[in-house]
Parts: structure tokens; C-alpha cells; sequence
């Protein structure tokens, strides 16, 4: 909250890039790591003569970001121009909402630490386009990949309502997940779906006006931004401690070093020449476009453990795990919803499943398991079908692609219920051991253990035990 | 075997493909023979495609297809104008060599249609300039007098009409450009409504200004040109999803009832008294043939040049940021780092004009100069178009002169920028507008053509071209020829 006797204030805009099948403006595929520019055209190289046509799916996901953060959706939009030269930018401007933001007035609910709640709001939301990237080979060449030059971001910009490190790092992560459960990306960090550029100020406490703010931008872990941020408070409070001036500047973030690093002092704001950009019509979103999106948003992290609770019986913590991602929590309402007992369905996912998962380093939609799948193996287990012990074999069927019930038939992974099968056997093992029923009716329990033994190795350890001791019990008593 | 397109408009030239009386092969062939004979005089061509237009002409002899009424004609299309596997330069340095990978929309329906591009003509360096005079490449000439300048921007696509060496070309106007050149040359060009016809392809000035048009000799062959390029097109957001209708469906020779306004800011100062005399005629013309008609005023139009100059510029300048030697075109060498890349391709690749309207484009839009320069053009753009909502509340079309002079001399003006940007003051409100404008000869002045403009309602081309079309079908002056038509 506070260094010595300041006050801290941290803005943050965070871009996220959304998972359309294509650009912003263009045809091209959105796709991570393929070969330098596969994924591009005419229009993403900036040819002469080339025009942009906007992607309706980008707005609507735009929009379905707008909803899951409260903020109201602008019924009218267009687009602007932001001009600077750089080879990652082929047009020498980005397409952008400088002027009619798609969201504006949102906030997000943020968990602190220990455990109250703090609204960020969230001033607005634009839609625009992402640059190219620019290596520079060890041969003396630059090379420029255009592939995710025009992928569609969201630009989340937060009031500067953020009090600390902390409360960045808490509203950092659980933005990610209210983005999450949108469905319009999978905000993967280390792939750069997911940056921030973080503005830190700090002042004296009860002072009126905010302090020179610092920029720091493009940083892509959630912990860096936290390290950026403690390292820059202590800075601040340091340099206006001795009497110093701190300057507006941008700084970047050395991750071996945990500290924060001058790169240039800002003297006047960068003039982008923004304007109205001329080769595309102005949008107008109505309510009916709105309520459309709106009802195929996903339903948020926060309501889905609700009803996990409330409705299904799970733990809070359980509920909290299978949340983690959209992925994760629609497999659980798909095998829920397929007839699987919702307890068990959230041990199998939480536990086996994960294991799985971490084990093989592989995410849940890469995995050949199906909702029907590990509901079907569960209703095996429930009628009593299966044994939880063969269920093991089974699981590793299921994580395989196979289908349980049959797999459990191929491999007489079944267990015997049929109380005239059962009866038989019974019938047959009390006849060929008088004494144990002796042993049982003089009081020594360990009798039964040895009868059912027996009746194990008749039937192969296919027989359902919970049946065969009711029976065996009701037999004994007949004689 | 020769042709003489001054014998022939278009539907002639269809007929005697459809009756094999000649072939494909052999009026392409006859076309290139043309250019070949005249262009050393002219310089309209900045190059021809020989190869590609024999072959494809070929191709349609051996279809023997002429359902499309433009199927077998040959054509030349602006520089500016992409053209896949063919060089297209914007008549700039920095595009020297670039061939581009793609069509023009324009260019593959016309091509879908049958019609063979001959070449690209030469016009004033990404279309800025009024006389064709800022080309990298060459200067061209007037069809009537190779003394005088052919007007531009599109100079050489107006030129090679006027002279007789291809029966139609296209071009661009962003602020006079088709009709003014049209004018100079006493041809027909139509600047058609912003969104009728895609611009996908169309190197790019200034996106909320420029349109491609057609030149042709006469306004029927006009129209039928239009019929084919205009439409839809989901490459282009900026086009319109209207119905394309058949817009020689009005070509009568009849305006009886016809209403026509007369702009008096259009007849004003800096106006050629002898070209407002001609132009009046024309009108007096019209008058007598049927058409009522009043003077009206638009009172904002002498706002139009200033206002137009900014705008245009403003987006101009951000539409050549991408000129920057990195992916394609003209890269300056012995350059020392990024900045230097960028600063020494763009001197040494573009001329003045362009550097001229690049640093008025980035000047308005800059932080400081924003509100006092693009948003009052923005502004006084509302107010022209408010002016034209009233007058065509009342009337149907507007006419008055295209240009306030006839063509002047090559060489005369290429040094006064501001009294060359003054000469569009008649066309630059249509482009700000986004309304259809046409020119047709009015007549002569010392020889050289004075161009009739008739600008109609948004989308309302049927009715300009019905109006040029009784004025030229009464006056006959596309019979006159210049000298060059002698040479074929």
C-alpha cells in the first residue's frame, strides 16, 4: 500500500489478443508459430492499392469482453488512424479506437489477498490491431515476420485505481480469467497474448494531485509486472526522499536484476496524428447486436462456482480448480451434464485428469478424453458395474480414446450383481465349508473373510462385492 | 490493317467483332499501331503490354464470347491503377519496377468482360497535379495542342482518348482529376459517385476523395463503360451495396423538363470570360432544347479549395507512409540505420509535390494544428455538402464550366502550386461531396476544347449522362477532330 509516507497509484493497460479466425482488417489467419509470414497477404504487407475490411467476429468478441467487464458498449464506432514508421507496422499506421472506444465505464471485482473486494474501474476498451515483430540476426540482418501484424486486440485501460504491487498482480490475474471465461482468448503469457504496459506514480499521503507517473510497457508475466512495480515504488520514494524530482519517463523491466531500467524521458506527448481512418464506414451497434452477444457470452468464473456450490454440492476450493480455465469448467458441465455424478465428476477432473495433464504437459482439449467418456465410466462405477479398482484400467482406457463400456466388456472389467449367478456360487462355497459356518455362528468374524476369499477366486474377482457380502450374510443367517 | 477510332465508338466496334469483320488480334494489333504511331508526340503511355494484350486477345478470338459489350476492346487504364504481374508506378520513382501481385477490381472486370488493356498512361506523380506534369517519367502532351498541358492528374488516360489512340481509358479523380483532363481534351469523363465503383487495387491519394472513372469520345460509349466497372465490391467497405442500373437507359436527346441549376459562384472571379461565354451557350443550349433553368447559389464554395487541400492531404499523407523502402519499390542505398532507410528512400523517391502535400498533410494533422485545420476542413465539407442538399432539393442536375480555363502551356504553371490548387476551385466540391461529375465538350477557345460539367444527385448518373448526352447529341461537337486523328 505504501512506501514510508507515500501513497502508491497504478494504472494499467492491459492488451490481450482476441482468437479470430482471421485479422482485424484482413483475410489472413490468426495463428501462433507458424513459418515468418505464412500467415499473411497483400493487405497485411501494406501493398499500394490494398483496403481493409473489418472483422465482424473481432468487434463481437470485442463486445463479449465489454459485457464480461460491465462496461457499456458504444453504439456508434469507427475507426482511426495512428501513424508512426516502423518495419513491424507495413501500413505505417495501426487501426485503433482513439476516439470511440467499443467499452467504456467497466470495472472488475478484485479478491485481495486477504480476501476483501476492490473495484478497478475500467476507463475503456478499445478494438486494434497488433504489429508485426522485428528480429535482428546475428548475420548483421533485421528480419521482419508479419504473421501477427493485424491480429485484433483488445486494449483494456484501468482508472489508475490500483493501490499497490499486490493489487496489480490480483487484478492482472483475475482480468485474465474474467477474459478467459469469454472465450475470446486464451490469454497465454508466454506466447504474448497477454501484456500490459503499467503506469506507476506515488505521493505524499493526503496530497491532492497525483506524482509524475513512470511508463514501463509490453511486459508479459505477471510477476515481472509485480517485481517492476516494488522496485519502482521503493525508487520513487527514494529519489523524492532525497529531495529529488522524478521525471516522466519510460523504463523497462530487467527480469535478472529485478529492477527497472531508463530507456528514454518523455519531453511532450508522441504525436500520432490520429484521424478518422477513411477507408472504412463508420459501425453502429444496436441493442438487438448487443443482447445477440451478450447471450453467447460464457457464462463467468465466479457464476460457475456459484452453481457448483450452490447446485451441485462441491467445495469451494474444488469449485475454484475446476474454474481455472473455460476449457476445464465446460468439460465439467458437458460430463455433468452427460449423467455423471457431479462429486465424482470434479475428483476424476481435479485429480486423475490433472495428473494427467501434468504429466504429459499437455492441455485438457489436447487430450483424447471426451465429456461422454468420463461420464460414461462414472455411471459404470455408480451401478456398480465396475469396481473403483477395475475403474483404474478403465480411466487409462478412456485417456487413451477408448470408449468405457466397451472397453470394460472387451476386457471383463465387469463386475457380477446378478443375484442368481451369485447365489449359486454362494451356495457352492458354504457347502464345501462346513466349519467356517460353524466358525461364524461360534462369533469369529474372520470366518466371512475367508468365505469371500472364496468366493473371489470363483468368480475371478468379478463379483460385486458389496452384493455378494449382502447375500453371503443372508445366507449364512439361513443355515 | 489500321483502325480509326475516330470512326468508330464503341458499339461500332463491337458489331464488327461480332460480324468478324475484324478480329480481335487484329484491332489489338491496329491499337498498338496507333499508340505506336502518335506517342511519340503525345507521351501518354508511360509503357504498353503488348504480349499480355495479344495473348488475351487471342484467347477471346478463339471464345469468339461478345456477349459483354466491351469484349475484344482494347483500353488503357492510369498508372495508378494495379494491374497483376505489370508494372504499376503511380507515374513515382519509389514504385520503379513494381509489378503488382494483384487486380484492380476494376482491372479484372474489365478483364472478365473481354476487354484488353493495352497500357498504362502516364499522370502526375500519385495523382498530384493538375496538368500531368509532376510524372517522374515523362511529359505529356494536349491531343489538340502538344504546346499545352493535357491536364491531369489523369493526362495521359484523357490524351490518349482525345488523340485517337485507344477508343477508352480509366482514371481517377480525388478533385478534378478525370474531368478536368477531360475538359482540356474535349473528351467525355465521369467522375462517378463516391462508392459506386470499388477502389480496391486504385493506389491510393485520398481514400475519402478518390473515385475511378471512365474516359471515353462519347457519352454513350461513357455509360456503357460504367455499366461494367461500377458496383459492390466486398474488398472495398467504402462501396455501395445499391443497385448498379443500366446507365444508357436515359440516353434520349430529351431533357424536356429537365431541371437545371446554374451555380453563379461557378461563373465568378478567376473565370475565363470566353470560357464562361461557351459554357453559357452550352447551357442556353440545353434551355432550348426543353430544360428549365435557374441560377442558384452554393455559397460555401470558394471554402471548397482550402478546405479540400487539407483534407486531401491530410490522408494522403498517412496513405504514402507506406512508401518506405522496406518491402517493395525504390530503396535508397548506403543507408546507415532505420531512420536513415526511411529519410533517404523517401527524399530520393519522391518529387515535390508529393513532399509538398506529404508535409501539409502531416502539418494539419499534427497535435497542435489538429482542430484549426482537418477538424474547420471537416466542417466546411458538411456545409458544402448542406449546400448541394439544397439545391437538389429543387433541381436535378447542376451545370456550369469544369475548369476555369482552357488547357495552358506546358511549363507555365508547374512552379505556382497555389494557382494551380486555385484551378480545381469547380471540380475539388463534387469530391468533397461525393456526387457524380461529368465533363462534355462545351465548345472551343482559341482552339482549344472548354469542358460542360454536369454534377447530379448521389448515385444519379442516369441523369447525368442524360443530360450530356442531349447537349452532345445536338451539338455534335465530338465530331471534331483535333490534327493528330490525320495520322492513323
Amino acid at each position: 500500500m505504501a512506501t514510508g509516507n507515500f501513497e502508491t497509484t497504478i494504472g494499467l493497460e492491459v492488451h490481450v489478443e482476441m482468437q479470430t479466425n482471421s485479422k482485424l482488417m484482413s483475410p489472413s489467419p490468426v495463428h501462433y508459430g507458424d513459418k515468418p509470414n505464412e500467415n499473411t497477404n497483400v493487405i497485411d504487407f501494406g501493398y499500394p492499392g490494398v483496403l481493409p475490411v473489418a472483422n465482424k467476429g473481432a468487434i463481437e468478441f470485442g463486445m463479449r469482453a465489454a459485457l464480461a467487464l460491465h462496461a457499456t458498449v458504444s453504439p456508434f464506432i469507427r475507426w482511426d488512424r495512428k501513424n508512426y514508421f516502423y518495419p513491424d507496422n507495413p501500413k505505417a499506421y495501426q487501426t485503433t479506437q482513439s476516439q470511440t472506444p467499443l467499452g467504456t465505464n467497466g470495472y472488475l471485482d478484485v479478491t485481495l489477498v486477504d480476501g476483501t473486494v476492490k473495484r478497478v474501474r475500467i476507463k475503456e476498451m478499445h478494438v486494434e490491431e497488433d504489429a508485426g515483430k522485428n528480429t535482428h540476426g546475428a548475420d548483421g540482418y533485421s528480419y521482419v515476420d508479419l504473421n501477427r501484424q493485424g491480429t485484433p486486440l483488445i486494449e483494456i485501460v484501468s482508472e489508475p485505481d490500483i493501490a499497490s504491487p499486490e493489487e496489480a498482480y490480483a487484478y492482472l490475474e483475475q482480468l485474465r480469467q474474467a477474459i478467459l471465461f469469454t472465450g475470446i482468448s486464451e490469454a497465454k503469457m508466454q506466447e504474448g497474448q497477454m501484456r500490459a504496459d503499467v503506469n506507476i506514480s506515488i505521493r505524499p499521503f493526503g496530497s491532492s494531485e497525483y506524482g509524475t507517473k513512470v511508463e514501463m510497457k509490453n511486459i508479459n508475466s505477471f510477476n515481472y509486472v509485480r517485481n517492476a512495480l516494488i522496485f519502482e515504488e521503493k525508487r520513487q520514494a527514494e529519489v523524492l526522499r532525497s529531495g529529488g524530482v522524478i521525471q516522466q519517463e519510460t523504463r523497462r523491466y530487467n527480469e535478472p536484476t529485478k529492477s527497472t531500467i531508463l530507456m528514454r524521458v518523455k519531453e511532450g506527448a508522441d504525436d500520432y496524428r490520429y484521424f478518422p481512418e477513411p477507408d472504412l464506414a463508420p459501425i453502429t451497434i444496436d441493442q438487438t447486436w448487443i443482447q445477440k452477444v451478450a447471450d453467447e457470452l460464457p457464462k463467468s468464473a465466479g457464476d460457475r462456482q456459484h452453481d457448483y456450490v450452490s447446485n451441485l454440492g462441491i467445495e469451494p476450493y474444488d469449485a475454484e480448480v475446476l474454474t481455472q480455465t473455460l476449457a476445464m469448467s465446460d468439460f465439467y458441465d458437458a460430463t455433468v451434464a452427460a449423467g455423471a455424478d457431479a462429486k465424482r465428476a470434479a475428483n476424476y477432473l481435479i485429480g486423475d485428469v490433472n495428473a494427467f495433464m501434468n504429466k504429459h504437459q499437455i492441455e485438457l482439449q489436447d487430450t483424447q478424453l471426451t465429456p461422454a467418456h468420463l461420464a460414461g465410466m462414472i455411471k459404470l462405477i455408480e451401478d456398480g458395474t465396475i469396481s473403483t479398482k477395475q475403474a483404474k484400467q478403465v480411466f487409462e482406457a478412456i485417456m487413451a480414446g477408448e470408449e468405457p463400456e466397451s472397453f470394460a466388456k472387451k476386457n471383463g472389467l465387469v463386475q457380477i450383481s446378478d443375484p442368481v449367478v451369485l447365489l449359486g456360487w454362494i451356495t457352492d462355497v458354504l457347502d464345501n465349508n462346513p466349519q467356517s459356518i460353524e466358525d461364524f455362528k461360534g462369533g469369529k468374524d474372520r470366518a466371512t473373510g475367508y468365505l469371500i476369499g472364496q468366493l473371489m477366486k470363483m468368480s475371478k474377482g468379478q463379483a460385486n462385492p458389496g452384493v455378494m457380502n449382502k447375500m453371503l450374510l443372508e445366507e449364512l443367517a439361513k443355515r | 490493317m489500321t483502325i480509326n477510332f475516330f470512326d468508330n465508338d464503341l458499339t461500332s466496334l463491337h458489331e464488327k467483332l461480332v460480324n468478324k469483320d475484324i478480329s480481335t488480334v487484329d484491332l489489338t494489333q491496329a491499337t498498338l499501331e496507333n499508340i505506336a504511331k502518335t506517342d511519340s508526340e503525345l507521351q501518354a503511355f508511360i509503357r504498353t503490354n503488348s504480349d499480355e494484350a495479344l495473348l488475351q486477345a487471342k484467347k477471346i478470338d478463339e471464345q469468339h464470347d461478345f456477349s459483354n459489350m466491351l469484349s475484344g476492346l482494347p483500353l488503357a487504364l492510369k498508372d495508378n491503377l494495379a494491374t497483376n504481374g505489370i508494372e504499376t508506378t503511380g507515374a513515382s520513382h519509389i514504385l520503379e519496377g513494381f509489378k503488382p501481385v494483384y487486380d484492380a477490381t476494376v482491372v479484372s472486370k474489365l478483364s472478365t468482360a473481354g476487354a484488353i488493356s493495352v497500357g498504362k498512361t502516364n499522370m502526375d506523380e500519385f495523382a498530384m497535379g493538375g496538368s500531368t506534369e509532376t510524372s517522374y517519367y515523362k511529359k505529356t502532351a494536349n491531343a489538340w495542342d502538344h504546346t499545352k498541358v493535357p491536364g491531369g492528374s489523369s493526362g495521359g488516360s484523357a490524351a490518349a482518348v482525345a488523340g485517337g489512340q485507344i477508343p477508352f481509358a480509366l482514371g481517377s479523380d480525388t478533385g478534378g482529376s478525370i474531368r478536368q483532363p477531360a475538359a482540356f481534351n474535349g473528351i467525355v469523363g465521369l467522375k462517378p459517385t463516391y462508392g459506386r465503383v470499388s477502389r480496391w487495387g486504385l493506389f491510393a491519394m485520398a481514400s475519402s476523395l478518390d473515385q475511378i472513372g471512365p474516359f471515353t469520345r462519347t457519352v454513350k460509349d461513357n455509360a456503357l463503360v460504367l455499366n461494367t466497372i461500377a458496383g459492390f465490391d466486398e474488398k472495398d467497405s467504402t462501396s455501395s451495396k445499391r443497385d448498379v442500373p443500366d446507365f444508357t437507359s436515359k440516353l434520349t436527346g430529351d431533357v424536356k423538363g429537365l431541371k437545371i441549376a446554374v451555380p453563379k459562384e461557378y461563373f465568378g472571379e478567376g473565370i475565363d470570360p470566353k470560357v464562361a461565354t461557351t459554357v453559357k451557350a452550352a447551357i442556353a443550349q440545353l434551355e432550348l432544347m426543353g430544360a428549365t433553368v435557374d441560377e442558384v447559389s452554393l455559397p460555401h464554395t470558394k471554402y471548397g479549395v482550402a478546405a479540400y487541400y487539407i483534407i486531401m492531404s491530410s490522408e494522403a499523407s498517412s496513405n504514402l507512409q507506406r512508401y518506405d523502402g522496406v518491402r517493395y519499390g525504390f530503396r535508397a542505398d548506403d543507408v546507415k540505420n532505420l531512420e536513415d532507410l526511411y529519410i533517404k528512400t523517401r527524399s530520393e523517391g519522391f518529387g515535390d509535390e508529393v513532399k509538398r502535400r506529404i508535409m501539409l498533410g502531416t502539418f494539419s494533422l499534427s497535435a497542435g494544428a489538429y482542430d484549426a485545420f482537418f477538424k474547420k476542413a471537416a466542417k466546411i465539407r458538411t456545409l458544402l455538402i448542406e449546400d448541394f442538399n439544397k439545391v437538389f432539393a429543387d433541381y436535378d442536375v447542376i451545370v456550369g464550366p469544369t475548369a476555369p480555363t482552357v488547357a495552358y502551356g506546358l511549363g507555365e504553371e508547374i512552379d505556382d502550386p497555389t494557382a494551380m490548387y486555385l484551378a480545381d476551385v469547380l471540380t475539388i466540391p463534387v469530391n468533397l461531396a461525393g456526387l457524380p461529375g461529368m465533363s462534355v465538350n462545351a465548345g472551343f477557345v482559341d482552339g482549344l476544347p472548354v469542358g460542360l460539367q454536369i454534377i447530379g444527385k448521389p448515385f444519379d448518373e442516369v441523369t447525368v449522362y442524360q443530360t450530356g448526352y442531349a447537349f452532345e447529341q445536338a451539338s455534335r461537337l465530338f465530331e471534331q477532330r483535333p490534327n493528330i486523328a490525320k495520322k492513323y
